[in-house]
C-alpha cells in the first residue's frame, strides 16, 4: 500500500532529479522552445518541496493536490498547468483514503492525464508529455519499473516526431529530431516513483 | 449600486506585462468617454520575466470584479493554460470569471468597448469572440 509518505518521497525525488536533469531539460527545450522547461520545472518543483516541508499533508491525495497547485502558481510556463492539473487530478481521484494500493493509483493517474489531454489538447504522437504518461500510465499494472522504462521508451520515441502543440508547433519540420522536452521531464516524474518505492 | 458599479471588467493576460499593460491602455483609449471599465493587466511573471504568474491573474480577476462578470482574455500557451486551470481550480478566480476565446489586441478593444457600453457579460464575450471574424485582407 502506497501512504502519504510514499507520495512526499515521490515528490522530493522528482524535486531532486529536476534538479539534477534542469540543464539538459533546458538544452532539450533551446532547439524547438524558449530554452526554460528545466529552470521552470526546477522552480516549481523547489516551490512543492518547501510546501510539502511545510505543511506534511496526512493523505496521499493532498500530497499530490497541494504539489499541483504550487507547480501551477510557481513555474510560470505551460509546464505549470499541465504538471499542476496532472498532480491535482490525480490527488482528487485518490480521494480521502489515507492509504492506496498500486491499481488505485494507476486509475487516479490515468485520469491525471486525462485531464492533461483535454486541458492542452495533446494526444498521443503530438511530441508532448503525453507521449511519455500515457505508456507508463498503461504499464503501471506491471510495476513501477515497468512504468519508468515505458516512459523513457515513450520519451525517446518522441525524437522523430513533428510537433503539433506548444511553440515547438511553429516550428514544423524543423521540430523533427529533437526529443521533446516536456515527455523528458514526465519520464523523470515517473523515474522517481520507483526511487520513492526504494529501488 | 449604480450601473456603472456592475460594469464587466475584463483581464488581459499576455507572457509580456508590457504588452498587457499596452493593450490595456489601447482597449481604454478606444472607449470614446464611456463609462470607465475596470481592465487589468497580468503580465509576465511576478519577477517581471516573460511568461504567465497565476498570482498576478488571481489578483488582477479580483481587482475588476464588479459583480457583473469577469472576461479574461489570454495570448499564448501558458496564458492560456493557468487560466484554464486556475478556472478548473474553482475558488481562484471569482465565481463569474470566464475565459473568452477571443484574438488577444482586437478582442480586448471590443470587450471593453462593450463592457463600455453597458454589455453583460454574454455580450462582452460575443463581441470579442466576434473579432475573429473581422478578416484583413
Amino acid at each position: 500500500m502506497l501512504d502519504a509518505d510514499f507520495f512526499r518521497r515521490w515528490m522530493t525525488a522528482t524535486a531532486a532529479s529536476v534538479d539534477r536533469e534542469a540543464d539538459r531539460l533546458t538544452a532539450l527545450d533551446s532547439p524547438i522552445g524558449d530554452a526554460d522547461h528545466g529552470s521552470n520545472l526546477r522552480r516549481g518543483f523547489t516551490a512543492v518541496t518547501a510546501a510539502l516541508g511545510k505543511e506534511a499533508p496526512g493523505t496521499p491525495g493532498a500530497v499530490l493536490v497541494l504539489a499541483g497547485r504550487q507547480l501551477i502558481s510557481t513555474v510560470g510556463g505551460a509546464s505549470g498547468p499541465l504538471y499542476g492539473t496532472l498532480l491535482r487530478r490525480t490527488g482528487k481521484a485518490l480521494g480521502d483514503a489515507a492509504e492506496v494500493d498500486e491499481q488505485r493509483f494507476a486509475e487516479a493517474l490515468r485520469a491525471g492525464v486525462d485531464a492533461v489531454m483535454q486541458l492542452g489538447g495533446a494526444a498521443p504522437g503530438d511530441k508532448t508529455m503525453i507521449d511519455a504518461l500515457v505508456p507508463a500510465v498503461d504499464a503501471l499494472a506491471e510495476g513501477f519499473a515497468a512504468a519508468r522504462a515505458a516512459a523513457g521508451q515513450g520519451a525517446e520515441a518522441t525524437t522523430p516526431l513533428q510537433a503539433r502543440k506548444g511553440r515547438a508547433s511553429y516550428l514544423g519540420e524543423r521540430s523533427i529530431g529533437h526529443q521533446d522536452p516536456g515527455a523528458t521531464s514526465a519520464a523523470l516524474l515517473v523515474a522517481a516513483l520507483c526511487t520513492a518505492d526504494g529501488e | 449600486m449604480s450601473d456603472d458599479d456592475r460594469t464587466v471588467g475584463v483581464v488581459l493576460v499576455s507572457h509580456s506585462a508590457e504588452v498587457a499593460a499596452a493593450v490595456a491602455e489601447l482597449a481604454r483609449g478606444l472607449t470614446g468617454g464611456g463609462a470607465a471599465v475596470p481592465v487589468a493587466a497580468a503580465g509576465g511573471t511576478e519577477g517581471g520575466g516573460l511568461g504567465t504568474s497565476a498570482e498576478l491573474i488571481s489578483a488582477a480577476a479580483a481587482s475588476v470584479d464588479r459583480g457583473a462578470g469577469v472576461a479574461v482574455l489570454a495570448d499564448l500557451g501558458s496564458a492560456v493554460l493557468t487560466v484554464k486551470a486556475l478556472l478548473a481550480e474553482g475558488d481562484e478566480l471569482p465565481d463569474a470569471a470566464r475565459l473568452v476565446d477571443a484574438p488577444f489586441v482586437e478582442g480586448a478593444v471590443a470587450a471593453v468597448v462593450t463592457a463600455a457600453a453597458g454589455g453583460d457579460i454574454d455580450a462582452v464575450e460575443a463581441a470579442a469572440a466576434d473579432a475573429y471574424t473581422y478578416r484583413k485582407v
